[in-house]
């Protein structure tokens, strides 16, 4: 089985300096890949090469076993969940309409996409009955990151992307959602690729963690292999450093 | 004063004409100038090299006199002459500048972060526009219509110069004839047009920020 979604040889500009310079990585079907680094490492950059928000300058992604740069936009954009920082809802849309946008798009029945959002709402901890007809405003920080993953997986696509999904949240509700986060993974059978700053989260959350540092991968492995055997000094101290 | 109200009175029913005649030049130049402003507001923002010359523009047209514009035109083929199509024509021209530049400003001013989560939900351009650009700069939207409408029904008055009607032609009968009450009786309903429409269209903008 190829892998969902590839990373080769990625070269990424910003402004003439390189980003991402010879980005290599894989995620396999079904598998949950963290990716930590310090910050302007280039982690979201590469988030957004997977849903052509932005385009290599040179290498190739990979997407679903074919190249990204042959697939439309609108189409691969609307099978890969996105889950962005602080949520991304949408203010004017109830709970309920934000949750079905990808649904809308794709042209569900109105009975189809209603019934998906309900049950994903439940499956978030948001009791359809009490926060359907909310709009974002009226929720919390911890509500609003919910919504916006029960977004994400509302077309149930094969491939979920997370940029710090959980990083705008006060410590406590952190936890409680990482905690959860555990839970709906095993339901999905959807591959996870999420960028976090925060090791701790790697660890608890993912099946492998690829550090980035300098514009590529240093170390990709399971936590347990990263903990053990780091590579070299940098990734040694980047996980002593910033693990909370 | 209560000679002034019978005054009015007895004149009700031609204050009311004429009012509702400069209802339909406002409404008419409004929504015209809203049909031209709103779209081109927005292929503005697609746009950026063309914002400012086009914004400069419309700006120019905003600093003619109102009276040398209603002059201007006059001798204008198809749009010009004399009569209530001149009349919409400059207003519509007045009333472009706000529309436009608020169109613009208010797409502009959407969280760059709400049309990235719409561009990576995979909604198409024009999805975008649709879904989410327009509905969250509607209350700036409709804030340059209501500064369009309330400037329209005080240039309305002066529309009423080329004999396109309106509540302008008893103020410039009781300019003509020294008689304060005519001029009252033309100034004083628009007045009251302009503001109710500020309010009407005010209380319509703050619902909308509302849901924001």
């Amino acid at each position: 089985m190829p892998p969902i979604l590839e990373y080769v040889s990625v070269v990424r500009r910003l402004g003439g300096r390189p980003v991402l310079d010879g980005f290599t990585l894989s995620i396999a079907e079904g598998e949950t890949v963290a990716l930590v680094g310090p910050s302007g490492s280039g982690k979201t950059t590469a988030l957004k090469l997977a849903n052509r928000l932005l385009e290599p300058d040179s290498g190739e992604v990979r997407v679903f076993g074919e190249p990204a740069a042959s697939q439309d936009p609108i189409r691969l954009r609307r099978g890969v969940g996105w889950v962005i920082q602080e949520g991304g809802l949408f203010p004017h849309w109830t709970v309920e309409e934000n949750v079905s946008a990808v649904p809308r798009l794709l042209g569900w029945p109105p009975g189809k996409r209603r019934e998906r959002a309900l049950a994903l709402l439940e499956s978030v901890g948001l009791p359809a009955a009490d926060f359907a007809r909310r709009r974002p405003g009226e929720l919390s920080g911890g509500q609003r990151q919910r919504v916006g993953v029960a977004r994400a997986l509302a077309a149930e696509p094969r491939l979920v992307l997370m940029d710090e999904p959980f990083g705008a949240l006060d410590p406590p509700s952190r936890r409680a959602i990482q905690e959860e986060f555990r839970g709906w993974r095993t339901r999905l059978r959807a591959a996870v690729l999420f960028v976090t700053h925060d090791v701790g989260e790697a660890f608890l959350l993912a099946d492998r963690v690829a550090v980035l540092a300098g514009g590529n991968v240093r170390q990709v492995g399971t936590p347990d292999e990263l903990r053990r055997r780091p590579v070299d000094e940098l990734v040694r101290g980047f996980l002593a450093g910033s693990s909370s | 004063m209560s000679a002034i109200a019978a005054f009015f009175w007895e004149r009700r029913a031609e204050i009311a004409a004429l009012a509702a005649q400069h209802v339909m030049l406002v409404a008419a130049a409004t929504a015209i100038a809203a049909g031209i402003g709103v779209p081109l507001g927005v292929a503005l923002t697609r746009r950026p090299r063309l914002a400012r010359p086009v914004l400069g523009f419309a700006n120019v047209i905003q600093t003619i006199p109102s009276l040398a514009l209603f002059g201007f035109l006059i001798p204008v083929p198809l749009l010009g002459g004399i009569g209530a199509r001149t009349a919409i024509v400059a207003l519509v021209l007045y009333g472009l500048l706000p529309i436009l530049r608020n169109t613009h400003a208010g797409i502009r001013s959407v969280d760059p972060a709400i049309v990235e989560a719409a561009d990576g939900l995979g909604m198409t351009p024009r999805q975008r526009l649709r879904f989410v650009d327009l509905p969250l700069a509607m209350p700036v939207i409709l804030a340059g219509i209501r500064v369009a409408v309330v400037v329209g029904v005080g240039l309305a008055t002066i529309a009423a110069a080329i004999g396109a009607g309106g509540l302008g032609v008893l103020i410039y009968r009781g300019v003509a004839t020294v008689d304060h009450r005519l001029i009252l009786a033309g100034a004083v309903p628009a007045a009251l047009l302009a503001i109710l429409f500020d309010v009407l269209l005010g209380a319509a903008e703050k619902r909308l920020s509302g849901v924001r």
